[in-house]
């Protein structure tokens, strides 16, 4: 056994350093697996016409959270593609496999696709629902997974506190209150948001899912278009789900060259077409107006406007004893 | 004995290696917040809740099973029947199954809109994304501890004894209180045992169907998960030390409960 190990340790390590096969693995959220499944192909074909060598793209997918910590505790992940950065920075920190400045390596803070959170409501919307005040209206079930496990979670979680600070006459403590009152119409916290979209689809618990928009696409897809429908509020978050090279694991495997033109890939139009094919919203101006009706135009704020970054969102919100743990504190 | 020696030197070995090594890591990890730090964590009203309803739903769901395992033994064992092995082989598939696949096949069954869970909703009865959810999440995979525990002992048990007391006037009530039980009763504590072990450290059935809201029906494993993702490991530790003394303690109480049973026959 311990043999094989070595001999296949030795393998992949002569295959990397000859660059005539390589193997990237990609750690990543659990939303992606379509996306990645359609970009590994095309990237695989590209870098064979550029260098005509073959490489082959193992994924991994789990939650968002889990992954990093996945990745800090010894997973030989090159590149890391997560729901938020404060997980690639969680990676940056506590194992220091890349740069603390990590997120200033690509384009647009490394997030070469966006998404947002939308709702999606059972067919003809019964409960009239079109935007955020109208999920804390008495009798309405909303579902969304726990934040402290899931990264689509904390970005629905900051898209309504988001809405309530921002809207007229709104502040923070209105909005720790309406975040308060919307967790308490939510009667099952799954862990995940796969596990989320199937107790709403599947299980029939709840009004309404806060959901990923590419989620709630793939959901409306699967269930063929006549069980659901997707709202868009008036505003919502701009989720920059980001993209990372992990220095110490491609210098280690000699694999940097092809992991960077991995990530530089999602930027090019071929890729671009992809995402949007697959429901994120491309950075590329010209392939979001030609998918422009899959992607309506809604107010969205951003992370670094509202809540001055991740680091601090999370250090306020989602940490022991943060604003999330009080809306469960007895009492309240 | 010839090899004795050896042999204990090498179980001691083994129940080192497998056991008690990572026990103690387990053990030495939650220290790095200092008694007061330790305390506090494990005293906040929701891991009390947790380990409340872990320890609680765990221990219906092993009072259950003893009782249904035992009749569902009594079956197997004492009556011939058309597809009895088929019978015996389902007792074994909460074994076998994978707990999350488990948990997901309950909680389509039990869901509002499930086969059981719409007449039970109708009924006004909740079970999907409850406490309830976990107790039948914690019935159904602790069954197997008691059928298999009992099943040889009961097997092995002569009916001669329960025909002599019928031939000495005893009812059926009495001969099964006096002499069936009393016999049985040492294993039965064994096979609960199990079952509520397994039960409290069970996750991967259980937040299929439990809802996981915090102080409502949210398990305690579900919680030491949720710390790691935080990335409080120590915190994660002390919970962990906390369900591993109450189950060494129950574990340990059912032991000597055994034993004295034994020592009265």
């Amino acid at each position: 056994m311990r043999k094989t190990l070595i001999l296949a340790a030795a393998l992949l390590s002569t295959g990397a350093a000859n660059a005539g096969n390589v193997t990237l693995l990609n750690v990543s959220y659990d939303p992606t697996r379509e996306l990645y499944k359609d970009i590994n192909g095309a990237f695989a074909s590209d870098w064979k016409q550029k260098t005509g060598d073959t490489v082959t793209i193992n994924m991994s997918h789990g939650g968002s959270g889990a992954q990093a910590r996945a990745v800090i505790d010894g997973l030989d992940a090159d590149v890391a593609t997560l729901a938020l950065a404060y997980d690639i920075d969680s990676i940056a920190s506590k194992a220091k496999l890349l740069a603390p400045d990590w997120q200033k390596r690509l384009p647009q803070g490394s997030t070469p696709y966006t998404s947002t959170i939308v709702f999606l409501v059972r067919k003809g919307n019964p409960w009239k629902i079109k935007d955020w005040p109208d999920l804390i209206k008495p009798g309405v079930h909303v579902v969304t997974p726990n934040p402290k496990t899931s990264g689509g979670a904390r970005w629905s979680y900051l898209a309504a506190w988001a809405y309530a600070e921002k809207a007229p006459g709104g502040n923070a403590a209105k909005a720790k209150a309406f975040v308060a009152e919307l967790y308490k119409h939510v009667p099952v916290l799954d862990t995940g948001a796969r596990g989320a979209t199937t107790t709403f689809a599947q299980r029939g618990i709840g009004d309404v899912l806060l959901s990923w928009e590419n989620e709630a696409h793939l959901a409306l897809k699967e269930a063929g278009g006549d069980k659901f429908q997707i709202v868009y509020p008036s505003n919502s978050i701009l989720a920059e789900p980001p993209v990372a090279v992990v220095d110490k694991n491609v210098d280690r495997h000699g694999t940097r060259k092809v992991a960077e033109a991995y990530l530089q890939f999602l930027y090019t139009k071929p890729a671009q077409e992809i995402e949007a094919k697959d429901f994120y919203r491309p950075r590329d101006a010209s392939v979001l107006a030609a998918h422009s009706a899959d992607f309506p135009k809604i107010a969205l704020y951003t992370i670094d406007d509202v809540f001055g970054g991740w680091t601090k969102a999370q250090q306020v919100h989602f940490s022991d004893g943060g604003m999330f743990d009080q809306i469960y504190k007895p009492g309240q | 004995m010839p090899g004795f020696g050896f042999s204990l030197g090498f179980t001691l070995f083994y129940l080192s290696a497998i056991v008690l090594v990572p026990l103690a890591a387990l053990i030495i990890r939650p220290w790095e917040l200092g008694w007061s730090g330790f305390w506090a964590e494990i005293t906040q009203p929701r891991v009390l809740a947790a380990l409340k309803l872990s320890f609680g739903a765990s221990a219906i769901a092993a009072a259950v099973n003893s009782i249904f395992g035992l009749v569902v033994v009594w079956v197997l064992v004492r009556y011939r029947f058309p597809g009895k092995r088929i019978v015996d082989a389902l007792v074994d598939l909460p074994f076998a199954l994978p707990t999350a696949v488990a948990g997901i096949a309950l909680s389509a069954l039990y869901a509002p809109n499930g086969w059981l869970g719409a007449p039970l909703e109708q009924a006004g009865v909740k079970v999907a994304y409850t406490p309830y959810g976990v107790m039948v999440a914690l019935i159904f995979i602790g069954l197997p501890f008691v059928v298999r525990t009992l099943q040889p002992v009961l097997s092995d048990l002569s009916r001669d004894a329960e025909e002599a007391a019928a031939t000495l006037g005893a009812t059926r009530m009495q001969t099964f209180r006096r002499v069936i039980l009393p016999s049985l009763a040492p294993t039965l504590l064994t096979g609960t045992a199990m079952a509520f072990a397994r039960a409290v450290g069970e996750y991967g059935s259980v937040i299929f169907i439990a809802g996981n809201l915090p102080m409502v029906s949210e398990i305690t494993p579900l919680l030491i998960i949720i710390k790691l993702q935080e990335y409080d490991y120590a915190g994660a530790a002390a919970i962990g030390v906390v369900m591993l003394g109450v189950s060494f303690f129950f574990l340990f109480a059912l032991n000597g409960l055994q034993a004295w049973i034994g020592s009265r026959r």
